[in-house]
């Protein structure tokens, strides 16, 4: 949501990055204000999944221009543990698998490692069992996946819903969630995105990085912003979506070069 | 003559007179097959890299030490030992240097408990030669393996368990085996024959008091009757100068299920042999593996799944963690023989290289005579995944502790299929300590 007032928490300038070589990134600008909900949107290649590697600073890719600020910091002095610590989080597509760690262990070690990080107070595994069932229920988990190795085996959607719990329990300013939808069945997806909603506040802000608009009826965004070719190339409301929908990519690119053209 | 005709020579002569003499067997067929086992010992030589199945295993330094006898006493305390104890298990067979030590197992000798008979072989052969007759040296091919026919030319002590038809047994039996005193050998040999119907848990653990070289020269026979099913657990925690040479013989009938874990942690160098014959159809076998060395120690690991007939299934799982400048071998054989229809067969090793100096050679090798079957395998040796880093630093853990974490759980990923959980928890310890870098 929009709000007078709030304050700035990521600024994007002219950022360029490289994977091996190949420049895919050309040149974002973006502005998020806490308390906004932003949509990315674009075909496949247009550097959507990139760009949200770089801010969580995956370290293939490489940083070749532009600045991110995030909080008034130079996000990229940070590194990735850092700027989780920090409060950026990025829901991964592809989660990993880890068999031979148990879940509750795992997330355990993150939120106490982030909690130390905000001066808070660390909790036992016995606090942290209940602790974390709590916020199981908000994403209609079962508690048996803590027993189970993390992410280990999980469907699609569980695996999802496992990162959303994870962005429950470190409570990102910045959360980025990188084709959250993909893979989910319309049952999933609406616990899923509730799970979401629940989560936004006025202190915090989200990206939603998806190529489909189906996500955007659950959560809705304030603002819709059209990659290609690694730039944004438009950004309008909520209702760019339901246009893209309807006519799909090929316009959005076709009026910027009539623009650009004239 | 060669140089290793001569050490391999004066090895087992050494190996032959560091052992007391047997007295005969009242069992014929027993004394015929120690004497075929001499017979074999005199005929082979010990192996050098060389031979094919030895070609990255280099045991000269074996041929390097001198053998005394085996002082037959043991003046162990339970006090001494009861920390390898395993809470689970019902039945303990001890072994102290190769020799059965009743005062420090756990039951009376030849007392059937539900089924399962579970007593060292010397009090056992006479009473029980007919089950044990078609079993006995006759899994474990020695014809051409040295390790195998030395420890049946000295075949004498050790564990026998028999799961009678039917018989279901919950609580794991502990087979374990005690090395104490340097510069000796030891032919540890275990016979589990599961008759059809029954179910039984059995570890098999070596162990050692002392930190100086010993030879433990193994034998196991698993005979698994129609329907049967086995939970085999073996971890090696020899000292880190032990020799262990391992040769574990597994047949399996039909619709019989063996699931076995193997985790080797101590010997300077150790050699594993693992042979499944999936004798008859519907077979399942699991078969797991982990290798956590470091120093200078050499982990040897030769395993051969052989479906011999249709419907035979079996996943396999090896994994190395090697670190320092130690070295791990993996050679996983596949058969599946003319007219093993409907063989599903898959095989992983995985490999974890902690150290620029480790090494790892692995090799699957599948012999495929059957045109209706399902057989994937795959190999990987190297360092932690990058993905798998920056998942966990995306969540705040720092570098060091992703590594830790990742590092703990490719082993634990092993360790976790043990269904002992007092055992499981005192692995999964030793893994992290073995594992954590500050």
């Amino acid at each position: 949501m929009i709000y007078q007032d709030s304050k700035t928490l990521l600024d994007v300038q002219g950022l360029r990055a490289t994977v091996n070589g190949i420049e895919i990134l050309k040149g974002i600008d973006l502005t998020i204000r806490s308390g906004e909900v932003h949509a990315i949107m674009g075909t496949n290649g247009s550097g959507k999944s990139t760009f949200a590697k770089v801010l969580a600073g995956h370290n293939a890719y490489q940083v070749t221009g532009g600045s991110v600020t995030f909080e008034g910091n130079n996000l990229f002095d940070l590194e990735p543990e850092e700027r989780a610590r920090a409060g950026v989080f990025l829901a991964f597509q592809y989660p990993i698998e880890i068999p031979g760690v148990a879940n509750s262990h795992f997330l355990r070690l993150a939120y106490n490692t982030v909690q130390a990080q905000r001066g808070r107070e660390e909790l036992d595994p016995l606090e942290f069992e209940d602790f974390v069932r709590e916020k199981m229920k908000l994403l209609e988990m079962n508690p048996d996946f803590l027993d189970r190795g993390v992410n280990e085996g999980f469907s699609g959607g569980e695996k999802k819903r496992n990162e959303i719990l994870q962005m429950a329990l470190l409570e990102p300013r910045l959360a980025i969630l990188d084709e959250t939808d993909s893979g989910l069945d319309i049952d999933a997806l609406r616990i899923v995105t509730s799970g979401v909603n629940h989560l936004a506040s006025k202190d915090n802000a989200i990206v939603l990085v998806t190529h489909y608009q189906r996500l955007l009826n659950y959560i809705v965004p304030d603002y819709v912003h059209v990659m290609e070719s690694g730039r944004i190339i438009k950004t309008g409301g909520k209702e760019l979506a339901l246009d893209l929908e309807m006519r799909g990519y090929d316009w959005v690119g076709a009026e910027r070069r009539a623009a650009a053209g004239a | 003559m060669s140089v290793s005709m001569v050490t391999g020579g004066s090895y087992l002569e050494s190996l032959l007179q560091g052992q007391p003499q047997l007295p005969p067997s009242s069992l014929a067929w027993l004394n015929q097959l120690r004497a075929h086992a001499v017979d074999r010992v005199s005929a082979l030589k010990v192996p050098t890299t060389r031979d094919e199945e030895w070609r990255f295993t280099d045991i000269s330094p074996l041929a390097k030490l001198s053998f005394q006898p085996v002082h037959a006493e043991s003046s162990l305390r339970i006090a001494d030992v009861e920390h390898f104890y395993i809470e689970e298990a019902a039945i303990r067979l001890v072994f102290v240097d190769g020799a059965y030590a009743p005062e420090l197992s756990k039951q009376s000798n030849g007392i059937e408990h539900a089924g399962l008979i579970v007593t060292n072989l010397p009090s056992a052969a006479a009473v029980h030669a007919t089950a044990i007759e078609p079993h006995l040296g006759r899994h474990a091919v020695f014809e051409d393996n040295v390790f195998a026919a030395l420890n049946t030319a000295f075949l004498h002590d050790g564990a026998l368990i028999i799961a009678q038809r039917n018989a279901a047994v919950e609580k794991p039996v502990h087979l374990l085996f005690i090395a104490t005193q340097k510069e000796t050998a030891s032919h540890p040999r275990c016979l589990l024959i599961a008759e059809s119907g029954s179910a039984v848990t059995v570890i098999e653990d070596y162990v050692s008091l002392q930190k100086e070289a010993y030879v433990t020269n193994t034998v196991t026979e698993i005979a698994l009757a129609d329907n049967a099913q086995v939970n085999h657990i073996r971890i090696q925690r020899d000292s880190t100068e032990a020799f262990h040479i391992a040769n574990c013989a597994v047949s399996l009938g039909r619709a019989s299920r063996y699931r076995s874990v193997s985790v080797a942690l101590g010997a300077r160098i150790s050699r594993f042999n693992l042979n499944a014959l999936l004798a008859a159809e519907g077979v399942e076998c699991t078969i797991d593996g982990l290798a956590l060395i470091t120093g200078r120690q050499l982990a040897d690991t030769h395993t051969c799944i052989d479906h011999a007939k249709p419907h035979g299934t079996s996943w396999q799982s090896h994994k190395c963690i090697v670190d320092g400048a130690a070295h791990a071998v993996f050679n996983g054989k596949i058969v599946v023989r003319p007219g093993a229809q409907r063989t599903d067969s898959s095989q992983s090793s995985r490999n974890l290289l902690l150290n620029a100096k480790a090494r790892v050679d692995t090799k699957p090798q599948l012999e495929i005579f059957a045109d209706d079957v399902k057989c994937a395998h795959g190999a990987t040796v190297g360092q932690l995944d990058n993905e798998e880093v920056f998942y966990l630093k995306s969540r705040g853990l720092s570098e060091l502790t992703a590594r830790n974490l990742l590092t703990y759980a490719f082993g634990a990923e092993i360790i976790d299929r043990i269904s002992v959980a007092s055992l499981k928890h005192r692995l999964e310890q030793t893994v992290l300590e073995q594992t954590q870098r500050n």
